[in-house]
């Protein structure tokens, strides 16, 4: 189209021609504008309707639900919790044997029944944990009172009524589970087993861990002065001190032990379960049990916190798929605050160096471009050169310096967290820089010509006037450095993380801190429970609440960060003139 | 505006009628001439020299080079990529431009204000004595002394006296102003380069400005650019009048305004251009 022919500008006769401007609906770019506002909907929606669905999935795992008893026409009797329910289409087989009218309902529907998954729990009876029963295969649905679901340390729960409780060896008639006696023996039970569970992990572990370091100085006296020396006798001398002492200390730890299992044994419940089969479950076993068809609501949301609280406070049991993940929090935030310490002080003097005093060229460009294509390598690369250069070669060569005693047995030179969090920290250096970079290049030109001119240097400069005003900017990026690197998970499996590791890196044997330690994280664990255990279907829910929890944990270490960045915004920024 | 200099002007010589000082010249500068990038030439020969204790006014139309040359006598402009600058500035008897002159030692003995108000992110104490913190000074005493003499000096102490600690960014703009004066006085400068200091202030915080300039004359050497030509007339000694990077005439303020001796700076004077 020849626009300059039609133009009103280009002779003076057409120039002075009347003309009427319309704007069409196209150049007043009204179609943009509802493609841009259309876009941003649908991305608020997708990542409400993803918060929604994860918050209300975590939410309501842990509310108690009924235990329904089913009779089915073939007169199996099965008590659980329903799960879920679908639709499916039965063979022709299954349909042949059913009755007509049922058939003729079936067919109406398209030919698909519903069915329903029941956790029957007694995997120790049965074998199994869930239970599908179709639709038209049920007789009845009832939910008795004296249903009770059992949340027991071992072979998952147990739903059935109570046949016989036995404390102190003696059967007590008429007690029920939520009598006060009950109550009591349970909860002394329970601090008993807290105990033994004390003295076994922390105890010993101290008692353990201090002959270790016994053996270890020998072997180091061994290694460094050779077997004749006065050292290596000393060391000998001082190991067969250790542990003549620590067996004294082993034994009276163990004889604690036991006559805290003699206790705890003298008392257990026996449950019977739908079949009429029973099951003397030790008290101290049971983590909680309640008669889930006959709650109120204030039993209900009992039930409900203290799930809540056992999940966050305390160490998983069953392959992960019950208890808590307390070490998997802890490992998460002191492997992202280990990150942000490693990766804060690197990421900012690399971009100070690279704005304010190398020589921009093309060097520096390029260095620039390299950073930022850093960001967009995978993960899971990140975690092979943490694998091979901080596991193996920096914490091979530190075993070799410091715990050659240890060897062959690494004590840097596998994953760990230090290894983990130094490898996340340089998978998220490169948005450190370029958010660091960003700020030193907004700092007024100004602010640096007016410390300049009172006579201050370069380095006083940057220093006292330009870094506490790129600070906020700075924070930024530490902030989605901080989101990024929670959320790894990939290259963790390689460095450190582990399915279990109920050691936490801080704990009361010296040295205190074992930055060596492998460690759980959210992450992973949700990829744990989810795919990896026996119990697949047990794990679903424990995967959303882990991922509510996890989302959590990063939003409010990032509200937190956000915070400290709007006050340093208000001090260092300001209302600039 | 109708700009009527069609073909490149010939220059002749600086007119020259300086009004002397009792104590003397501070600043000597000889054959400055500046390259932006190599190639384009800002300044073409600039020689003049600084009386003491007087206040020397830089005027001239946009892009003259009067910035520019304020910029040199405390080497600001070094921050610049790609400047060229030959000849030299003498003050006190140091070639600024010498290579062994440290820049710092050199910017620490003049004070400089820049257009728009740079006050530092700190609080009202902390802007002030910031020539001499970077100095080294922890004598509190001498701090809150200076701070003081300073904050009289720029005729600002009764207005923030109360509340030094607090964030100098909460200060309006005509007080921002007077604090960056007081911290380009804390160190007490052989001279006070002001870069068009009321351009960003309302006419009243300029009047204070002003009022303030002349109470410093005659303590301080001040070399200010202006944009202002009342203003020029107003507060300096002696007023130099550039022209494309060339020194047109340089003399006494009465002189320049009332009976310019160059026929450009009459032109200029009498908003014939510019």
């Amino acid at each position: 189209m020849d626009v300059t022919a039609t133009s009103p500008y280009v002779t003076q006769a057409s120039a002075t021609k009347s003309r009427v401007r319309q704007t069409d609906l196209r150049s007043r770019g009204e179609p943009f504008v509802w493609v841009l506002g259309g876009t941003l909907v649908f991305g608020i929606v997708m990542i409400v309707g993803f918060l929604v669905l994860v918050a209300w999935n975590g939410i309501a795992t842990f509310i108690p639900e009924p235990i329904a008893v089913v009779t089915t026409t073939n007169g199996t009797v099965i008590a659980g919790e329903p799960s879920r329910t679908d639709v499916f289409k039965p063979d022709d087989n299954t349909l042949g044997a059913l009755s007509p009218d049922v058939r003729a309902a079936i067919s109406q529907n398209g030919g698909l029944a519903g069915r329903t998954l029941y956790r029957v729990g007694n995997f120790d009876l049965y074998g199994e944990d869930f239970r599908w029963v179709t639709d038209f295969d049920v007789k009845t649905v009832s939910y008795p009172k004296d249903m009770v679901y059992v949340e027991r340390l071992e072979w998952g729960p147990f739903i059935g009524a109570v046949k016989a409780i036995t404390i102190e060896n003696q059967v007590i008639d008429g007690l029920k589970l939520d009598d006060a006696q009950f109550v009591k023996a349970h909860d002394e039970a329970r601090a008993r087993w807290a105990r033994i569970h004390e003295i076994e992990r922390n105890e010993i572990g101290a008692v353990n861990a201090k002959v270790d370091r016994a053996r270890l100085s020998v072997r180091k006296a061994e290694l460094d002065s050779g077997r004749d020396s006065p050292a290596y006798e000393h060391a000998e001398a001082q190991f067969e001190q250790v542990s003549a002492d620590s067996h004294s200390a082993y034994d009276r730890l163990t004889a604690e032990v036991q006559e805290l299992r003699a206790i705890n044994d003298r008392s257990s419940v026996t449950f019977v379960d739908i079949g009429g089969r029973e099951k003397a479950v030790p008290l101290a076993s049971i983590v909680r049990a309640y008669a889930a068809n006959d709650l109120g609501p204030l039993e209900k949301v009992g039930v409900y916190l203290s799930r809540w609280g056992e999940f966050l406070a305390d160490e998983p049991r069953e392959a992960n798929t019950e208890g808590g993940v307390f070490p998997a929090i802890f490992g998460t935030l002191a492997m992202t605050l280990l990150m942000v310490v490693a990766v804060a002080p690197f990421g900012v003097i690399t971009a100070l160096y690279l704005r304010e005093y190398a020589k921009q060229g093309r060097l520096v460009s390029f260095v620039r471009i390299s950073v930022n294509n850093l960001a967009g390598v995978p993960s899971i690369v990140y975690g092979v050169f943490g694998l091979g250069f901080f596991a193996y070669v920096l914490g091979g060569s530190i075993d070799r310096l410091f715990y050659s005693e240890n060897l062959p047995n690494p004590t840097f030179g596998t994953g760990g967290l230090l290894w983990a969090a130094l490898t996340l920290a340089l998978l998220t250096v490169p948005v450190v820089i370029v958010a660091t970079e960003e700020a030193l290049a907004a700092v007024p030109r100004s602010m640096r010509e007016g410390s300049l001119a009172c006579g201050a240097s370069k380095w006083q400069t940057i220093r006292n006037i330009v870094l506490p005003r790129a600070l906020p900017g700075v924070m930024t990026g530490i902030i989605l450095a901080m989101a990024r690197g929670a959320g790894e998970v990939a290259p963790l499996m390689l460095v450190g993380v582990v399915k279990l590791a109920p050691n936490l890196p801080v704990d009361g044997i010296f040295p205190y801190v074992h930055l060596e330690r492998s460690f759980m994280h959210l992450g992973f664990h949700i990829f744990d429970v989810g795919f990896q255990s026996r119990n697949s279907e047990a794990g679903k829910p424990m995967v959303f609440v882990t991922t509510v929890l996890l989302i959590t944990l990063v939003a409010v270490m990032n509200a937190v960060a956000i915070v400290v960045r709007n006050r340093l915004k208000r001090r260092f920024v300001g209302s600039q003139f | 505006m109708n700009v009527a200099v069609a073909p490149m002007p010939q220059f002749d010589e600086t007119v020259c009628h300086l009004k002397r000082g009792k104590q003397g010249d501070v600043l000597n500068i000889k054959d400055l001439s500046l390259w932006y990038g190599g190639v384009a030439q800002a300044l073409f020969d600039v020689n003049m020299t600084i009386e003491q204790g007087m206040v020397t006014a830089l005027i001239g139309p946009s892009g003259c080079g009067k910035s520019t040359l304020l910029r040199c006598i405390n080497r600001m402009n070094d921050l610049v990529d790609g400047i060229r600058i030959e000849g030299a500035i003498v003050l006190h008897g140091d070639d600024i431009y010498d290579r062994s002159a440290d820049v710092i030692a050199l910017r620490k003995r003049m004070g400089m204000v820049f257009q728009k108000p740079n006050p530092f992110p700190m609080s009202i104490f902390e802007n002030v004595v910031y020539p001499l913190r970077v100095d080294g000074v922890r004598d509190k005493t001498l701090l809150q002394e200076t701070c003081e003499r300073a904050l009289k000096g720029s005729a600002l102490w009764n207005e923030v006296k109360d509340r030094l600690d607090q964030s100098a960014l909460g200060m309006s703009g005509g007080q921002q102003q007077r604090l960056c004066i007081a911290r380009a006085i804390a160190a007490d400068p052989e001279v006070l380069l002001m870069d068009e200091p009321c351009s960003a202030l309302d006419p009243i915080a300029t009047a204070k400005v002003e009022e303030l300039i002349d109470e410093l004359s005659g303590h301080y050497t001040i070399v200010i650019v202006t944009h202002n030509m009342q203003q020029a007339a107003r507060v300096s000694d002696n007023t130099a009048f550039m022209y494309l990077g060339r020194l047109i005439e340089y003399g006494d303020t009465e002189v320049i305004f009332q009976t310019p001796k160059a026929q450009r700076t009459q032109d200029y004077v009498t908003g014939r251009f510019g």
